[in-house]
């Protein structure tokens, strides 16, 4: 019974801490007047030509698969 | 299964449900007064608004549909300033010089407020950039527009503005 009981006061505050890491995650989200950073240059995936062509010819060498990496859009997610 | 364990599972549900969903936070909406802005550190002159229907924009520099909206907005002012309507543009730009640069190039013809510390735009809780907020005289929001659309949205504002001027308050 003192094992049972162990076993669920465990269980509880596993849960419990479970709820607060996820609360945590919960209260992240990006507001749209917050997404000027998603649009500044260092996030853009085509910003150093030297990394972007080593990435595209190492894709060819082992994958046999090249390009398809542009995207429309500004990148600020406005709409 | 006992009920003291299906409480007990419930109660876990419930738990992670509300951990995972996060807080709700209300935000004014049709019919609801348009949240002040005075104390809250805009930055520019805000024009004269009172007895004026008012349509309040939420743009940023960095966002190209709010690029695109201007012309429609500098046409929606030419046409509705004398009528009573006030425009008045706020910025959610950290950047002053992005913002800057933005009005050195588009010049716009309407009153344009930056809203530095993001606090104004946080209190209307805006949906999307940019937003356009129909305000009628009573100061209570009567449309609020998220996105800009092209014509289609300069249509729509154009007649909630018909709409906000032709009301008998």
């Amino acid at each position: 019974m003192k094992t049972f009981r162990l076993i669920r006061t465990g269980l509880a505050g596993l849960a419990l801490a479970l709820a607060l890491l996820g609360g945590g995650c919960a209260t992240q989200h990006v507001q749209s007047w917050q997404r000027g950073n998603l649009t500044d240059y260092a996030m853009r995936p085509d910003r150093d030509s030297l990394a972007t062509a080593m990435a595209e010819h190492t894709w060819f060498s082992r994958e046999a698969s090249v390009g398809g990496r542009g995207v429309g859009g500004s990148g600020c997610g406005c709409n | 299964m006992s009920s003291h364990k299906q409480k007990s599972l419930l109660f876990v549900a419930g738990l992670l449900l509300a951990a995972f969903t996060g807080p709700l936070k209300a935000q004014p909406g049709v019919g609801d007064p348009l949240p002040d802005w005075g104390g809250l550190g805009l930055e520019g002159a805000l024009p004269e608004t009172g007895g004026r229907v008012l349509l309040v924009d939420f743009w940023a520099s960095w966002c190209a549909p709010c690029q695109a909206s201007f012309p429609d907005l500098a046409g929606i002012h030419r046409d509705y300033a004398a009528r009573g309507v006030t425009l008045v543009a706020i910025s959610v730009d950290r950047n002053v010089r992005a913002y800057e640069a933005f009005l050195k190039k588009h010049t716009p013809p309407f009153a344009t407020v930056r809203d530095a510390r993001q606090s104004y735009v946080e209190a209307v809780g805006v949906p999307a950039m940019p937003t356009s907020v129909v305000v009628g005289r009573d100061r209570k929001i009567r449309a609020v527009f998220s996105g800009y659309h092209g014509e289609k949205t300069g249509a729509a504002l154009r007649a909630a503005l018909d709409a906000a001027l032709n009301e008998n308050l």
